[in-house]
């Protein structure tokens, strides 16, 4: 069967495509409405630099309003309207923002944009495939994921405003148009982006899942796969699990905000007078919400894993360490990551028993991640370490990793939870684990990989620039959140003036603010580098950082089908970095004859 | 301020741009395959950046350590309340274990990185697993997480045990964007209440049948008695609420079309707090935790923690429904 596929394949990217090139519609069927793989991960990267950008802004509007509350913004008007009055930001508006900002980032970057990127650039040339297994599908993927993005930004030029009811979207703040302008049409297109959001992602997690299972080429077992894959393989399984979850909820919400059902509202009375809706439950929401929720989380960081992992093992020039224990931990988090969801709801009123349960099994999860960590640590442990930007975005991950990860164990006590739920305690702990983290995972990836998709390479000057202003940058803006945190500061406040209680670090609010400004404007150099190598960057050679896996064994830049002759073969498996009495110190995957081969070989097959 | 943030903005976007000109300027002095003085000042920092690992690794972790003492003056002071005192020991064994953890996983990742950097003749180490070592830091973190989850359980139990008898109940009514409280009156006993009994001049929703309501009463300020418990009833008229006292380390949501319950003793009065914290404008305050709307940020209630004394005192002094009717 597999040996079809192959051969199929082979047939069909032996007919050369460059006759058609110079025509509107070559230019159109390359470009626009692709098939091929490596063009999709660059539609994908492009989209997402530009989310990213609009996530990041954002979140600059609501740290201006945070840091300086007192600042005249009048000066906006002229573009804003009146989202500004009196020269100051309207509350409805900040919580817009607080929303977009959430979605952006989280759906739109760190699950599209990260795992459209990598995860299509990778699969196939690192497996060995000539083209995912159906590239219509995954162009389909692709536009459907442009189209919600549209919608989305459409929303932001609606006269009542974007949705405004955070990212999570509790009903009933969500579907009651008197409770909250933002729950009118803003929030029709954002559930009808998620609908798309959730179509777009199942698209491309089955055929993630039937590239990666049917498609590898001869001799690469799964005891040989690159942690990559492995990391995008369960990410596609946890994604196609988990988003259906969603879909129901945002359906069910759909009905409620537009048909008048009652799957979530129950005995609200609301602008002087009572809604008929009866028996429905707010709670409901909570837990299909979270049963995609929390999983999510790992959504967006499992493919930061695998990068991770790749990267460090690359410019280590050292197998990664415990691989089996890799493999074995990413797939332990991804099952119990479907049994965490409710320690999102110690304080939801939902059964306190519920709270124990959720509480175990979330300090249980943490177990496979410190097993990470300590296994990326023991894998720098005697290396020959290349400093490359990537290499430092690997580093600054795990160290990310660590301090997130750490306050978990915090507000996994459902007891102290209690305190710190919706405090920015919590804000600092999921921006440093997976919002910070997994964007170091994705800048990571797209320096490592640079040379793989534009043929060139990125200025490392500016690399590690990037890389200083970022990664200080980031712990600056976070780190000290924490200690607002623990002054009792909520989330989602427009403004900390109003309480005596949280009225104590307004210059701390101010430090915070000058950090995000700082760190904003450094990812320019990255754009500027990004954009400037395109066009003008070194001429990368075949295997720039003389890596193992096989998608280094292609032309510099592959054209469709990948390979211009047969497949790769592969005989070993991806970390076989300084093999003891080896001339060089790596062997890429598909070389065979090595005595240690038979080792590996018979190590990994046994 | 406004200046300070145009000032940081022009200054990095400047700096930027300065640096990008000089860049673009070498690059096109230099051609596209040639560019010698942009190679060596790219070895130049290629060859310092293992040195900068140790160096932030130091300075990030001093910081930390300042910075959390420093700021440490205004976080939440020992919780003047049960359960929520009880939390502060759960919270320290937390902070030291994840504290260690921190230290020493955050010191060996910059240093090994420091240590292990490239020289020329020298090769890594073919190392690809030992199952002992794996075992230990499988083993050691899963321990570390049972004892704190076992700790945080006896915790939590107390904080959802069931309410003593003699608890005093108060129900907690929140709405768009208010907090309201109603208090049994002097048969200890809250009148029946609910959704469906609202109406404009009954915004409680009180069940105007039932006879143990004409004695309730619903101040504007919210005051409980020293050293007893209290049993909070909360419910939501429109959206998700959720009550929080910080000072008492504690949250609870209040939902549309169910009843939720929480119950804490405080253990200072307000006076006490005020000379505890020499400030003489010292208030506990409620405010609310789950995002409900454009006033979210001002839903405020205060709480004032009296001697049971002054609390009867002040309880005889409010009018309740019935002659308010």
């Amino acid at each position: 069967m597999r040996e079809d596929i192959r051969q199929q394949s082979a047939t069909r990217y032996s007919i050369g495509r460059e006759g058609e090139s110079g025509t509107v519609s070559g230019f159109i069927s390359t470009f626009v409405f692709s098939t091929d793989h490596k063009v999709i991960a660059k539609q994908y990267l492009f989209t997402g630099i530009f989310w990213a950008l609009a996530g990041s802004f954002i979140s600059l509007i609501m740290r201006v309003q945070l840091g300086f509350p007192g600042m005249n913004l009048a000066w906006l008007q002229p573009i804003l309207g009146n989202r500004i009055s009196n020269g100051r930001l309207d509350p409805e508006f900040y919580l817009s923002m607080v929303t977009m900002h959430g979605t952006i980032m989280i759906f739109f970057v760190l699950t599209g944009a990260f795992i459209g990127t990598l995860g299509n650039l990778l699969i196939p040339l690192q497996i060995g495939a000539r083209e995912m297994a159906s590239g219509f599908i995954n162009m389909l993927s692709y536009w459907v994921f442009f189209l919600s993005g549209a919608v989305l930004l459409y929303s932001f030029f609606l006269e009542s405003g974007t949705a405004s009811s955070g990212w999570t979207a509790y009903p009933p703040l969500s579907v009651l148009k008197e409770a909250s302008q933002g729950s009118g049409a803003g929030m029709t297109c954002w559930m009808l982006s998620l609908i798309l959001f959730i179509l777009s992602t199942a698209l491309t997690a089955i055929n993630f899942i039937s590239t990666i299972i049917n498609m590898r080429t001869e001799g690469l077992s799964f005891k040989r796969l690159p942690l990559t894959i492995w990391a995008f393989l369960f990410t596609a399984i946890l994604s196609l699990l988990s988003f259906p979850v969603l879909f129901a909820a945002m359906l069910l919400l759909f009905f409620d905000k537009t048909f008048g059902t009652s799957f979530y509202l129950s005995d609200i009375f609301i602008a002087g007078a009572p809604l008929p809706n009866s028996g429905g439950s707010p709670i409901l929401y909570q837990h299909l919400f979270w049963f995609l929720g929390h999983p999510e989380v790992y959504i967006a960081i499992f493919p930061a894993f695998g990068i991770v992992s790749e990267v460090i093992s690359t410019h280590a020039r050292k197998p990664i360490f415990g691989y089996p224990a890799m493999v074995a931990s990413i797939f332990t988090i991804m099952i119990l990551s479907f049994i965490v969801w409710a320690h999102h709801m110690f304080v939801s009123g939902m059964n306190p028993f519920l709270g124990s349960v959720f509480s175990l099994t979330s300090f249980i999860i943490a177990v496979p991640s410190s097993i990470k960590v300590f296994n990326w640590i023991m894998t720098l442990w005697k290396g020959n370490i290349h400093f490359t930007p990537a290499m430092l975005f690997a580093i600054a991950f795990v160290s990310f990793f660590i301090t997130g990860g750490l306050t978990g164990l915090f507000v996994a006590n459902p007891a102290i939870d209690m305190q710190l739920h919706d405090t920015y305690f919590v804000v600092a702990h999921f921006h440093l684990v997976m919002g910070s983290a997994a964007f170091f995972g994705f800048l990571c990836g797209v320096y490592h990989w640079f040379p793989k998709m534009f043929g060139r390479m990125m200025n490392k000057t500016l690399g590690y620039l990037h890389f200083w202003l970022t990664f200080i940058g980031v712990y600056l803006i976070f780190f000290p959140m924490h200690f607002l945190g623990l002054t009792g500061l909520p989330r989602r406040y427009y403004s900390f003036t109003y309480f005596q209680t949280f009225d104590v670090y307004s210059d701390l609010n101010a430090f915070i603010t000058l950090a995000a400004i700082v760190t904003f404007a450094a990812q320019f150099l990255f754009m500027y580098n990004f954009f400037r190598s395109i066009i003008a960057g070194e001429h990368a050679g075949q295997n720039p950082w003389q890596s193992n896996t096989l998608e280094w064994t292609t032309s510099v830049t592959p054209g469709e089908g990948n390979w211009e002759g047969a497949l790769p073969r592969v005989y070993r498996w991806p970390y076989d970095y300084s093999v003891p009495g080896m001339e060089k110190d790596f062997i890429p995957q598909n070389i065979s004859g090595h005595p240690s081969e038979r080792k590996v070989v018979a190590k990994n097959e046994s | 301020m406004s200046a300070l943030v145009a000032v940081t903005i022009l200054i990095s976007i400047a700096a930027m741009s300065l640096y990008a000109t000089f860049a673009l300027r070498r690059y096109l002095r230099d051609g596209a395959h040639t560019h010698e003085s942009a190679g060596r000042a790219s070895r130049w920092f290629s060859d310092y950046q293992p040195f900068l690992l140790p160096v932030f690794m130091i300075v990030f972790l001093v910081c930390v350590i300042v910075s959390t003492f420093h700021y440490s003056g205004n976080f939440l002071p020992d919780p003047p309340s049960t359960p929520g005192s009880d939390v502060v020991s759960l919270f320290r064994v937390t902070a030291a274990i994840t504290g260690a953890a921190f230290f020493l996983t955050q010191v060996l990742l910059f240093s090994f990185a420091f240590r292990f950097r490239k020289k020329t003749r020298t090769r890594a180490t073919y190392l690809p697993e030992n199952l002992k070592l794996e075992f230990a830091w499988t083993i050691i973190p899963l321990l570390a997480f049972l004892v704190l989850f076992l700790w945080g359980q006896k915790s939590w139990t107390r904080i959802v045990s069931a309410a003593p008898q003699n608890a005093l109940e108060i129900e907690v009514v929140a709405e768009q964007f208010n907090w309201k409280v109603r208090y049994p009156g002097e048969d200890q006993k809250l009148g029946r209440s609910g959704f469906r009994f609202i109406t404009d001049g009954n915004p409680m929703g009180l069940d105007e049948s039932d006879a143990s309501g004409k004695d309730d009463f619903v101040p504007a300020q919210m005051h409980i008695p020293k050293n007893r418990v209290v049993k909070l009833l909360l419910w939501s008229k429109d959206v998700i609420h959720s009550f929080y006292v910080p000072y008492f380390r504690t949250k609870m949501d209040a939902v549309p079309g169910m009843t939720t319950t929480l119950h804490f003793t405080a253990t200072a009065t307000t006076d006490e707090m005020r000379a505890r914290l020499s400030d003489p404008d010292f208030n506990y305050e409620v405010a609310c935790a789950e995002l409900c709307g454009r006033m979210h940020f001002a839903m405020k209630l205060i709480l004032v923690v009296d001697e049971p004394e002054q609390y009867e005192k002040w309880a005889l002094q409010q009018e309740t429904l019935a002659t308010v009717k």
